[in-house]
């Protein structure tokens, strides 16, 4: 007899929520959906972990265990932005984490377990993180996105929070790759880069790192996943930069982007990392203790009094030069090149605070006696206007 | 440094601290395991093979396992390792039918003096093989001073009864009430081989003024607790000062608080925590209201008309020289007189042998003690073996035992014609534990209970009678507990450098910081720059090279819960948690020799 015998049928398959993966693991394996049990990261820490002028250990920074895929570049940066908190002795209160739709906004769950974060619409995170901005100024926002939330979808929204110089630290885990949705191409893959399945990309890519140069971004890095040497300081610095800091993260899916012929691939990114400087960020009194060897290192001071000494790998490459830098880029992606390290900062730049002229007190703390200055006051600016 | 080869047996064994640390290397984790699993008897034949008494070291184990536990650099206290493994024996069915069967003799004899644990492991070992054994001891009944000098109330006789028989029972000749007086007489019955586990039997003494005098009142400890044991003795005066910081002085203090002693005292000369006694026993007695008072030297007996009347002590204080060498100084306080009605001397054992003469080809150095091979336990006789506190001194049962399964491959190995100083490899197994995705045969998930006390029996009934046991054991609730605290460590991580694509997920996951991708270097370099501070150089570092970038792969082995999270968090497989169990060399092991297989 065809079909099932009448009964009660219990599909594993089914039920699945739209994300379609809320749990690791893909079709391909033969698995997604399948109930797995993980076991929580245990508590015990390393009892000689070092701690921090708050008396916390990176691990105090942490949030709850990924369910991203093994491997996955993005929880590389979740663990570099942990230890830059860490280092920097951030209070996790003081920090709003705002992220869109896509893996990567997925990761603000695992870092910072104590800050604010809000999980927004797909590709809408810059225009709730320059509202969150606009009404509490003095938290630190951290805007996590990704290639489809920030160069698809919400492109325009990643353009208009740069050009207005929203302070924030704005980090695009770029992996080139539709994740979520099988591995379909974002607007980032390289024009000639191949898929998993061996299908060439026709597209143009687009660099996120130059269009934010362009918009006046006034801090603007790229790293790696897999050099957190690298990323830790970036991000740490970029948290300290007044303005809108701008980090591209190439963060490759091992899952759908980590073969032969893939731009951002641990291998590829590996052989073709052109790193233009090495960063370290000093904070507070301390001297600068390292030894340089003369003439390769540019230290920066920012608003703040943190001071960035670059470590320079091309001695030509000058990070206070806009124009420069961009030119540099182009010139290194058309030789195949993906140029890391600090690309250009502005230590005296301002912010949208400054451009609008704001109160300092946050606008969420103000009274209704500042807010309203009475009906005397409004007569005197409609009589001045009569 | 030179990339870690995981093949050697050692390596990770070394990783199983616990198992390490155990002079039988028992593999702990293993049976803990079977005890989570409420498998008890499969815990105790584990346990049986390997240090042949569980139910009796259970509860009187010196525990070398514990101070190396994992768990105890992870938090505040190692796993009950101990108190499991009387779990294991409390709660086990009727393992008779598991017990080696009786084998036809192969005609060779073996004599063994003594018949306490390293003659009962020799004979547990070679009996099986076919080797007739003969069990002489003084004692009327089996297991020498587990039976005479450990008191009942921390070990009944019946858990003694029953593992004795066990080894009795594989055809063992046991002649009780026969003291051996003759090495020379015993030599001339023709034995093959002759073992010697006749213990330290004497109690030191301590000669100092008024010892003579008031004897009646002052007794050796050893000697007393085998004739409160025996049932000789059943009463001690009211007053009762204990002299000695070991477990045999322990054991004293709370059979005397039994027997009539209402102040009981423990004088010792060192400080409290340089005590030879394990810190629990010392606990013990203290929870029976018996005080240790420390830096206190005995220089004097006090007495009246033959009768003991009390103790003089000298104050003294530890002064350290630039050695860090120890001296105990006069404190330059009065000396302190303490009443006393009784007093027991547990300041030492010493080994004696007036029953060998010294024309029987063993030659004595110049403490008189036998000189023994510390690896094949024979002496400078071929054919006569020591092991236990006969070979080196005082230790005890677990170093026995240890000492037992050595003697027992020795004599196996002479009368079978083969070089007794060529040791066969253990046999070790490494199989992976991953069933599926984040799915392993082992339970990974980490407990974070603290340790879980024993209950004992209330104190005004217990003492009230010698011979009931304080300690209750755990309950199987209590043991489950326990039993998950264990780390396994024994699950070892394995990792294959081929297979990584340094994609750092196992740095990221791994809760206690254990890995690092870096440049190689010397091991003190390396250390320095590892993810977390790494401050046992003992621990090993487990180095890995053939990466990609030319880093190396360091994973400092000290703090690792063995979670197996970076294997769950590896995209590649390049981490595999794989379960290592090793097969100790015992008499008659399968495992070839290299004489055998060219034979």
């Amino acid at each position: 007899m065809p079909g099932l015998v009448p009964g009660i049928h219990d599909f594993l398959f089914l039920g699945q929520d739209v994300d379609g993966r809320d749990k690791p693991g893909h079709d391909e394996a033969g698995i997604a959906g399948v109930v797995m049990t993980y076991i929580a990261k245990p508590k015990f820490q390393h009892p000689g972990l070092p701690k921090n002028d708050l008396g916390f250990t990176h691990r105090d920074y942490e949030g709850k265990v990924s369910t991203l895929c093994a491997g996955c570049g993005h929880d590389s940066i979740t663990a570099s932005i942990i230890e830059a908190c860490y280092e920097l002795s951030i209070e996790p209160h003081r920090v709003a984490k705002i992220s869109g739709i896509g893996c990567s906004s997925k990761t603000p769950d695992y870092f910072l377990g104590n800050s604010h974060g809000f999980n927004s619409v797909h590709g809408r995170m810059p225009s709730v993180l320059t509202g969150a901005n606009l009404a509490n100024r003095d938290l630190i926002y951290l805007g996590v996105s990704g290639d489809g939330d920030s160069a698809s979808i919400g492109f325009g929204q990643f353009a208009h929070s740069i050009r207005r110089g929203v302070n924030m630290t704005y980090i695009v885990e770029n992996n080139g790759v539709y994740g979520l949705t099988k591995g379909q191409f974002s607007a980032t893959a390289d024009r000639g880069s191949k898929s998993k399945k061996g299908v060439m990309n026709t597209d143009n890519a687009i660099d996120l790192v130059a269009i934010a140069l362009q918009l006046g971004a006034t801090f603007v890095a790229r790293s790696f996943s897999g050099d957190k040497t690298q990323l830790v300081p970036l991000i740490a610095a970029a948290i300290r930069h007044k303005g809108a800091s701008f980090i591209d993260v190439i963060s490759p899916c091992i899952a759908f982007n980590n073969h032969a012929g893939s731009t951002k691939s641990f291998d590829y990114v590996r052989e073709h990392n052109d790193a233009v400087n090495r960063l370290d960020v000093i904070t507070g009194r301390e001297a600068i203790s390292v030894d340089y060897a003369p003439g390769t290192v540019q230290v920066v001071e920012q608003h703040d009094g943190t001071r960035l000494a670059l470590r320079k790998l091309d001695a030509d490459y000058d990070p206070h030069d806009r124009l420069g830098a961009m030119t540099f880029l182009q010139k290194h992606a058309a030789k195949g090149q993906v140029v890391t390290g600090l690309l250009y900062v502005d230590p005296d730049a301002d912010d949208m605070h400054a451009h609008l002229d704001t109160v300092e007190t946050p606008l969420n703390r103000l009274e209704a006696k500042d807010l309203c200055p009475g009906t005397s006051a409004l007569e005197k600016i409609n009589a001045s206007l009569r | 440094m030179k990339p870690t080869d995981i093949s050697a047996p050692d390596y990770f064994h070394k990783v199983v601290d616990c198992q390490w640390a155990c002079p039988a290397h028992t593999p702990v984790p293993e049976y803990i395991r079977l005890i989570a699993e409420g498998r008890y008897s499969d815990a105790y034949m584990i346990n049986w093979k390997s240090n042949v008494f569980p139910g009796i070291l259970g509860r009187t184990c010196d525990r070398p396992c514990e101070p190396a536990c994992r768990r105890g650099r992870v938090e505040e206290t190692p796993v009950a390792i101990c108190r499991l493994k009387r779990v294991a024996a409390d709660f086990k069915d009727d393992v008779k039918h598991r017990m080696p069967k009786v084998s036809a003799k192969n005609g060779k004899r073996i004599a063994l003096v003594g018949g306490g644990p390293a003659s009962l492991a020799v004979a547990r070992d070679l009996a099986p093989l076919g080797y007739h054994c003969t069990v002489f001891d003084a004692d009327p009944k089996a297991g020498g001073m587990m039976r005479s000098q450990i008191p009942k109330f921390r070990l009944p006789d019946s858990v003694i009864d029953e593992e004795t028989d066990y080894i009795l029972n594989l055809g063992i000749e046991f002649k009780g009430g026969q003291r051996i007086d003759s090495l020379k007489k015993l030599m001339a019955e023709n034995y093959d081989a002759i073992f010697v586990g006749s213990g330290a039997p004497r109690g030191r003494e301590l000669d100092i003024p008024g010892r003579k005098e008031a004897a009646g009142n002052i007794h050796i400890g050893i000697e007393w607790l085998a004739s409160v044991s025996f049932g000789h003795v059943e009463k001690i005066g009211r007053r009762v000062i204990v002299l000695g910081g070991g477990n045999t002085a322990m054991d004293c203090c709370r059979t005397a608080r039994r027997l009539g002693g209402e102040e009981v005292k423990v004088v010792v000369r060192s400080g409290f925590e340089e005590m030879k006694a394990s810190p629990w026993e010392k606990e013990d007695a203290i929870h029976e209201d018996i005080p240790i008072l420390n830096f206190m030297v005995p220089v004097a007996f006090t007495h009246d008309n033959g009768k003991l009347t009390g103790v003089t002590f000298q104050k003294v204080k530890a002064e350290y020289d630039a050695k860090g060498r120890r001296n105990l100084v006069p404190a330059g306080e009065p000396d302190q007189t303490i009443p006393c009605d009784d007093v027991l001397v547990a300041v030492g054992q010493e080994n004696a042998f007036p029953w060998i003469e010294r024309d029987c080809g063993i030659e004595f150095d110049k403490w008189n003690m036998p000189q023994v091979d510390a690896k094949t336990f024979v002496s400078t006789n071929p054919k006569v073996f020591f092991g236990g506190d006969a070979a080196f001194g005082p230790k005890n049962i677990i170093w026995a035992v240890a000492h037992g399964h050595d003697a027992a491959l020795s004599i196996h190995k002479m009368l079978s014609g083969e070089d007794i100083t060529e040791r066969p490899l253990p046999e070790v197994h490494v199989s992976s534990q991953k069933m599926g995705i984040h799915e392993w045969s082992y339970d990974n998930d980490i407990s974070g209970d603290k340790r879980y006390k024993v209950p004992h029996r209330d104190k005004v009934i217990a003492l009230k009678d010698i011979r009931t046991e304080v300690e209750l054991g755990y309950d199987v609730k209590l043991a489950l507990g326990e039993a998950q605290r264990c780390l396994n460590c024994d699950v070892q991580t394995v990792f294959s450098a081929p297979a990584c694509i340094e994609c750092d997920a196992c740095v990221d996951i791994c809760p206690m910081d254990c890995i690092t991708f870096t440049e190689n270097g010397e091991e003190d370099d390396l250390r320095a720059r590892l993810k977390a501070p790494s401050p046992h150089h003992d621990q090993a570092l487990y180095v890995a090279d053939g990466l990609k970038t030319g880093r190396v792969m360091v994973k400092d082995e000290d703090v690792c819960l063995h979670c197996g999270l970076c294997a769950e968090r590896c995209p590649t497989g390049a981490w595999d948690m794989q379960k290592y169990l090793i097969d100790m060399t015992h008499a008659g092991s399968t495992c070839q020799t290299k004489a055998r297989s060219a034979a």
